[in-house]
């Protein structure tokens, strides 16, 4: 780094030094450990000191680690910590609005706004990523036809750019687009305005139906997903012949306060947020515990359990939106060799994109136990924002079967041909020269950034392995 | 970088002839290599390996480098660094020289020593430095299940793996936690034009099962590797038999 850009109250003092050391990270499939300095900024000042005084490999902010791939990681170069900062600043419980900083997980806005009768707009699988995560994942949820990513609900964001400054955002703006899914290679949020969504209680009356096979599930997808705020289907990637892409529908929405049945201890305490927590999976499990007995076990007797058909059911909102948050550490069940999530979009008129995949994920008989199909709302407007309108896939697979990368690649080029993408959040292993051809704004992307930040501050594992 | 199945993206190969790195090259680019740097004393065959590689769609460059010379290390793999990162490199350089001749020659046996051992003991401290200063890569090492227990038949080359194989797995225990991976690889008798004309060994194997062997090891994060995979409970057996006994065994 040039000495001209450092001011010199923090030369030399140690004051506003953040407090360092030296580790490995991997992302949360646990898969390619590298080694950096990780930061933990506690101000806005230390951050900024960790950005101007990060050396020549540059740096990264990391949030929570849900990011499976290699996003949140930067080898040999500076990880920024961003959960220190971590302070709600201002509700608006009126209008609806909050101000916080980057490293506020959702499931702390959960606890703070629940009771004030708001809810975060967007809310991935797990409470615990952080806004910051969030912006620059442009995570999206199951209200994605409805609401869109996360980014659509940001008012304003302070970004601290590679000069040292922070730059107040607002949507509109190129800065915005680029910063919306741009994975933090913009720089290193600070700060964002949310708008919230009101809620009348802390419980999430929900619809449950099976699918027998993919065209039923597409068909009832289609057909009534607009009547849902919430909608996605668990499918059974193991199921095989006429039950190819069986699944379980679950679809719903805040419940109102007179859904609560009469003097009931949810009635009595309408937002309380309620969200148990089992005892974390242990470290050590063997590798192929997830194999193809048990995950077909599973499948099969998750898609049995589930109700041929209910409407209304009570569900806590941590039940219906995070059930693999009750076990904290749960991709530890992978073993040490870790897991990889692959996550795909194709666009509505391309079915038959998706129907190919999946009979050819369910022939290869992939032990995948998360797998979720979700279609998809409007496209968002982040540059490289994952959601287009159409359908989107999701599944898990333990990183050491056989033969899996070769098959990923074979999947990845019919998604490219198809005109769909992968998941950036979740990638960990896509071939560099697909990307240009998934995500069309790729190049403006790499412009802005070459203009914002000339020196190539903002960099992670991700962004030198396909080149963003 | 490395992908999430451990395949690197840029190699360099210290000992660019030798035919089991190649074969791991050939795989390798197969899948998501696109930069090979061949490291070897300049011939024709270093330059006939890099044209055949770029057949297969890698970049390919060569660099002038020799286990003999360990001054020129530094500056020979520093340039090859300071082009960018690579993600995995391949210490494959390794000479058999010949027993009986050998122990007649003092000089010749030094050759083979300085060659396996600190030819490799040189390469192997500038490239984990490297490695480790961008805090991610392999050091993948060739050794020899010849290193595991020196034989009456080949015990000059035997103690040089014995040597390059401790100083491997003592410098993966220093890079432990470094981002920084080493894997140390043991192949029995390989059919390769270094062994033409032996006689084979029991469980002989050849320069393509060493390097999927070593694609699997780089996806597993393996430490150690045996190719094939039995080796590693023979090994074990005979490392515990009594040096009366294993001093008659044919092998």
């Amino acid at each position: 780094m040039s000495a001209d850009t450092v001011p010199d109250a923090d030369r030399g003092t140690g004051a506003h030094r953040p407090d360092a050391d030296w580790g490995t990270v991997t992302g949360w499939g646990r898969t390619a450990p590298t080694g950096g300095l990780l930061v933990r900024p506690r101000t806005y000042e230390e951050a900024a000191v960790a950005v101007r005084e990060c050396g020549a490999r540059g740096g990264i902010a990391r949030g929570l680690g849900r990011a499976y791939g290699d996003a949140a990681q930067n080898a040999g170069g500076a990880v920024l910590d961003m959960t220190a900062l971590d302070r709600v600043h201002a509700i608006d419980a009126d209008g609806g609005t909050v101000l916080c900083d980057a490293g506020v997980s959702l499931h702390r806005l959960m606890e703070v706004l629940l009771p004030l009768g708001w809810f975060v707009p967007v809310t991935p699988g797990t409470r615990y990523v952080t806004v910051g995560g969030a912006v620059g994942a442009d995570i999206h949820g199951k209200n994605h036809h409805v609401s869109g990513s996360f980014t659509r609900h940001v008012l304003s964001l302070e970004l601290l750019t590679a000069d040292g400054t922070v730059r107040t955002v607002t949507p509109g703006t190129p800065l915005f687009d680029a910063t919306a899914g741009g994975m933090g290679l913009t720089g290193v949020i600070l700060t964002a305005t949310l708008r919230l969504q009101p809620v009348e209680t802390s419980l999430m009356s929900v619809d449950t139906e099976r699918a027998t096979d993919l065209d039923d599930l597409m068909a009832r997808l289609t057909a009534t997903d607009h009547r849902y705020r919430y909608s996605v289907a668990w499918i059974d990637l193991l199921a095989r012949g006429g039950a190819t892409g069986r699944a379980v529908l679950t679809r719903g929405d805040h419940a109102p306060l007179d859904a609560l049945p009469a003097r009931s201890r949810a009635r009595r305490a309408p937002l309380a947020f309620r969200a148990s927590r089992l005892p974390a999976a242990p470290d050590l499990v063997p590798d192929g515990l997830l194999g193809r007995t048990t995950v077909g076990l599973f499948n099969e007797v998750w898609y049995r359990k589930a109700p041929r058909f209910s409407r209304g059911r009570l569900q806590r909102i941590s039940a219906f939106f995070h059930p693999l948050d009750g076990v904290p550490h749960w991709n530890r069940v992978y073993g040490r060799g870790g897991f990889v999530q692959y996550q795909f979009v194709v666009g509505l008129g391309r079915e038959e994109a998706l129907r190919g995949i999946v009979r050819r994920v369910s022939a290869r008989r992939c032990p995948s136990f998360l797998a979720v199909l979700k279609r998809f709302g409007e496209a968002d407007p982040g540059w490289l924002s994952f959601p287009v309108p159409g359908w989107t896939l999701a599944l898990d697979v333990p990183a050491g079967l056989p033969g899996l990368g070769a098959f990923l690649d074979e999947l990845d080029e019919e998604v490219a041909r198809a005109g769909g993408r992968v998941y950036l959040a979740k990638d960990s292993r896509l071939r560099p020269d697909l990307l240009a051809a998934m995500y069309p704004r790729l190049a403006d992307f790499r412009a802005l950034r070459a203009e914002l930040d000339p020196r190539g501050v903002f960099v992670s594992d991700l962004a030198r392995r396909l080149a963003l | 970088m490395k992908d999430a199945f451990g395949l690197p993206q840029s190699l360099l190969v210290l000992g660019g002839t030798s035919e089991i790195a190649l074969a791991t090259v050939r795989r390798l680019v197969a899948r998501r290599t696109r930069t090979v740097w061949l490291a070897g004393r300049p011939s024709p065959a270093l330059d006939g390996a890099a044209e055949q590689l770029r057949g297969l769609g890698a970049e390919v460059r060569t660099v002038a480098f020799d286990a003999l010379d360990p001054e020129a290390h530094e500056e020979a793999l520093g340039k090859v660094f300071a082009e960018g990162d690579i993600d995995l490199v391949l210490l494959a350089f390794g000479i058999l020289g010949d027993q009986a001749h050998d122990e007649r020659e003092p000089l010749n046996a030094v050759r083979v020593a300085q060659t396996n051992y600190t030819g490799a003991v040189s390469a192997g401290l500038v490239a984990a430095r490297a490695l480790q200063a961008q805090g991610h890569g392999s050091l993948v090492v060739l050794s020899s299940v010849a290193g595991e227990r020196a034989r009456r038949a080949n015990f000059i080359y035997g103690s040089s793996k014995a040597g390059l194989d401790a100083f491997a797995q003592g410098l993966g225990d220093a890079l432990h936690g470094t981002g920084v991976h080493v894997m140390v690889v043991r192949p029995g008798f390989v059919r390769s034009r270094m062994t033409e004309g032996m006689e084979e060994a029991p469980l002989t194997t050849t320069p393509g099962a060493v390097a999927a062997a070593i694609e699997l090891g780089l996806r597993r994060r393996s430490e150690t590797v045996w190719v094939p995979g039995t080796l590693r409970v023979v090994m074990s057996a005979l490392r515990h038999l009594p040096r009366t006994v294993f001093r008659r065994l044919p092998v």
